[in-house]
């Protein structure tokens, strides 16, 4: 089958659109799980509330900006509370009572969300409405919104890691938790700040991505699936590499949807992550470990 | 020079330490003067480390007190004990291997009621003793010499404005000329009127630096002498450390 430029450069804006919102959530699971060793099973139902507070505050305020905001503090908050609740006296333990304190939160907050919004899917009315022309199609606007704002909430979260007193706090902890305390550092606040960012980032993902597909409970599954494959492919706990992993893998899978459905793409997403366990379990992008 | 100021600075006091079964410290008692150095001497094994560990916060003892200017610190979390002037100097070193020279000092210096001339200061001081840091200070840390990591580790503790250092084998691994430049940060921290608590395998070198020595085995203390009794009679350097 040929493929025509035009489609090919189609795509190519699809999968870094989708990649940005990968990224965004992505890299709130992997700031956590770098500096706490904790995965976050509950990563996708904290990415599904952000998106029913962004609902709610949306039909209250009518303003999205204030809803994202909104969203991404009010998660934060609830991912503080669960982390210090739930994750903070597991600390040190066996991975395994993380991963099933995690799982057992994420079914809590699901079926929390079904009971209390119902199994109707909600909407968010997206803030920029327009199109553009991209040759043969009508391309909205929002969606390149959505993939700059993405850069710029995880170039912020760059420059406070690289540059801030509180970065270099979360960079030192997440290097060596032991001497960053007899550094004088408070390890178990910086802990719970950053469970707190990265909840945010999912909130506010949640939020932005809303207008695309419609909100419901479930809706953290998909994302939650590929934000740990790029977090594996990019290599646990490294920030560059799953931003590089989630473009990559979203780059392949719009690629792959030329030829076949997207439901089928998603092979190709599996596939990666299995080559890059058998092959360099390590991640793909990062330095060959010494 | 303990023995003259009305209260140590740094007492430790009968400490019991457990790792699983194994009793590491069996009752360890020692106390550090301001602006002392005392040097901790004893095979490998003895729990040398560990009561340094145990000062530093990061081992809670099960009995016994650690008391810091007469405050009880023993189940202090790590990160106050360092901001009331604690030191810690790993045997390991524990540079921030991805954080740059700069920012491995920062991790000290970025506490609340530091101006930033006051942190310009405390720098430029560190820069000016170990100049090879300035130098290198937008390295990576992991990138750094043994012996500049060391510094590195040194520097770092110094950030903290403490009032005593735990220095944890600081020559160990390292080429005759920077163990001789260890010692001389040593004497500078004397002159500065930081107390050091120093562990160490190098033994002549401990008897120079230290004004008084405890000797531990099994856990607890088994002799504590000036260090220039030990200098003239080392008989009981012999029977405890068999060199």
């Amino acid at each position: 089958m040929e493929i025509a430029f035009d489609q090919l450069l189609i795509q190519t804006i699809n999968g870094i659109v989708t990649g940005m919102i990968l990224a965004l959530v992505a890299s709130g699971l992997t700031l956590i799980f770098g500096i706490m060793d904790v995965v976050n099973f509950a990563h996708g139902e904290l990415f599904m509330l952000g998106a029913y507070v962004g609902v709610i505050v949306l039909a209250a305020t009518g303003d999205f900006w204030i809803a994202l905001i909104a969203a991404s503090l009010i998660i934060a908050l609830l991912g503080a509370a669960i982390y210090l609740m739930t994750l903070r006296p597991l600390l040190g333990r066996d991975p395994l009572t993380t991963i099933l304190a995690t799982f057992g939160v994420s079914l809590v907050l699901q079926n929390y969300a079904l009971w209390q919004f119902g199994p109707v899917a909600r909407k968010i009315q997206e803030p920029v409405t327009g199109h553009f022309t991209l040759f043969y199609l009508e391309y909205p606007w929002y969606r390149l919104v959505i993939a700059l704002l993405s850069a710029a909430i995880i170039g912020g979260l760059w420059l406070f890691l690289k540059f801030g007193t509180y970065g270099i706090w979360i960079r030192a902890t997440t290097q060596d938790r032991v001497m960053a305390q007899a550094m004088g550092i408070p390890v178990p606040w910086v802990l719970t700040v950053v469970f707190a960012i990265g909840a945010g980032m999912a909130g506010a993902s949640g939020v932005l991505f809303g207008p695309l597909v419609g909100v419901n409970h479930a809706m953290g599954l998909d994302w939650i699936l590929k934000a740990f494959i790029v977090v594996v492919v990019g290599g646990m706990g490294n920030l560059a590499g799953s931003i590089a992993a989630s473009i990559f893998i979203s780059l392949l899978e719009a690629y792959a949807s030329l030829w076949v459905s997207p439901a089928q793409a998603i092979i190709v997403s599996f596939v990666v992550l299995i080559l890059t366990l058998l092959f360099r379990p390590t991640g793909l992008f990062v330095p060959t470990p010494k | 020079m303990s023995s003259h100021s009305a209260e140590p600075l740094l007492e430790v006091e009968e400490i019991h330490t457990y790792y699983g079964k194994s009793h590491i410290l069996d009752g360890v008692s020692l106390e550090v003067g301001r602006g002392e150095v005392v040097g901790l001497l004893g095979r490998n094994g003895v729990g040398k480390s560990t009561t340094l560990k145990a000062v530093a916060g990061l081992v809670h003892p099960s009995r016994g007190a650690v008391r810091f200017e007469g405050r009880p610190i023993t189940r202090l979390p790590a990160h106050r004990v360092a901001r009331l002037g604690i030191g810690y100097v790993p045997e390991d070193r524990r540079i921030f291997r991805l954080l740059t020279v700069a920012e491995n000092l920062r991790t000290g210096l970025d506490r609340h009621g530091v101006t930033a001339a006051r942190k310009k200061d405390l720098l430029e001081k560190v820069y000016a003793y170990f100049p090879v840091l300035a130098e290198r200070r937008s390295q990576a840390g992991g990138t750094l010499s043994g012996g500049e990591q060391q510094m590195l580790a040194i520097a770092r503790a110094m950030m903290l404005e403490p009032k005593i250092i735990l220095l944890d084998e600081p020559t160990e691994g390292l080429m005759p000329r920077m163990v001789s430049q260890i010692r001389e940060i040593i004497d500078v921290l004397h002159r500065e009127s930081v107390a050091v608590l120093l562990v160490e395998q190098n033994v002549p070198l401990t008897l120079e630096a230290s004004q008084r020595i405890y000797i531990l085995e099994k856990g607890v203390v088994r002799h504590h002498a000036p260090a220039a009794e030990l200098q003239v009679n080392d008989a009981v350097i012999h029977q405890y450390l068999g060199v």
